[in-house]
């Protein structure tokens, strides 16, 4: 539970950071750039070298490799349905993540 | 297209915006640590790369754009949502740094320094993100 407890805390205050440089940045485009910092993944594999050693960590960071072209092809599709649509965002960002899973987990599959 | 710096820009930011962004990242973090422990290290890892505030994030923009345009008495919410699309086309060049990153980490966490492991492939992730995002700007 403590473990638990200090990823929410750690991963929290990583992404957090992340999102604040975000903010302060123009253009969007570039800002942007900050919404696909390795936040969870810093926080991640920080706490899990030290609890399950780099060979567990190594194992998470190859399988990332898939969830990063899910999260390519999932924000590119975000992008172009807003900008084709005028679609409201929340339901655009909201409405595909069944495409990050679609991908990451068909590329896990595959591999 | 310069790049430019805003502090002034987090004072639209209320309160209860930053909070979600914690806890989402902090449940996202929570929850991979979780998956990771009972599927195994492949599936926890493809966790490290979910869109987990990216929905709050872009809802913000579009929310913050709208509201620059009306106080200037425009209602124009077509700009906002252009603005968030902008941010998502920014995540996707982002997420070519992402890859880099885990590539890095994959080649080096074993037989060295965490931090510098970590502190390399971070630098690793914004050279290449920068670099996608100029070469994105220049061709286009």
């Amino acid at each position: 539970m403590i473990d638990i407890l200090i990823r929410f805390a750690v991963g929290g205050l990583v992404v957090s950071v992340f999102s604040v440089i975000g903010d302060m940045l123009k253009p969007k485009s570039f800002a942007g750039l900050f919404g696909a910092a390795p936040s969870v993944a810093l926080a991640t594999l920080a706490l899990t070298v030290r609890s399950e050693g780099a060979a567990y960590a190594a194992r998470e960071a190859h399988s990332m490799m898939a969830g990063c072209i899910a999260f390519f092809i999932y924000v590119s599709a975000v992008s172009w349905i807003i900008m084709r649509y005028k679609l409201k965002t929340l339901w655009v960002a909201v409405g595909a993540v069944p495409v990050w899973f679609a991908v990451a987990f068909g590329l896990w599959w595959i591999r | 297209m310069p790049i430019e710096v805003h502090p002034s820009a987090l004072k639209r930011t209320k309160w209860h915006e930053y909070l979600v962004r914690f806890v989402f990242g902090g449940l996202i973090t929570a929850a991979a640590g979780i998956i990771a422990k009972k599927f195994g290290p492949e599936v926890g890892g493809l966790f490290l790369a979910f869109p987990a505030i990216f929905p709050a994030t872009a809802t913000l923009v579009e929310k913050h754009e709208t509201e620059k345009k009306r106080e200037k008495g425009q209602n124009d919410i077509v700009r906002g949502r252009d603005a968030a699309a902008f941010d998502a086309a920014g995540s996707a060049m982002g997420s070519v740094g992402l890859f880099v990153f885990a590539v890095l980490v994959l080649q080096f966490i074993q037989g060295h320094s965490l931090w510098l492991v970590l502190a390399g492939a971070t630098l690793c992730w914004l050279a290449a993100s920068v670099l996608t995002w100029w070469i994105r700007m220049r061709v286009l």
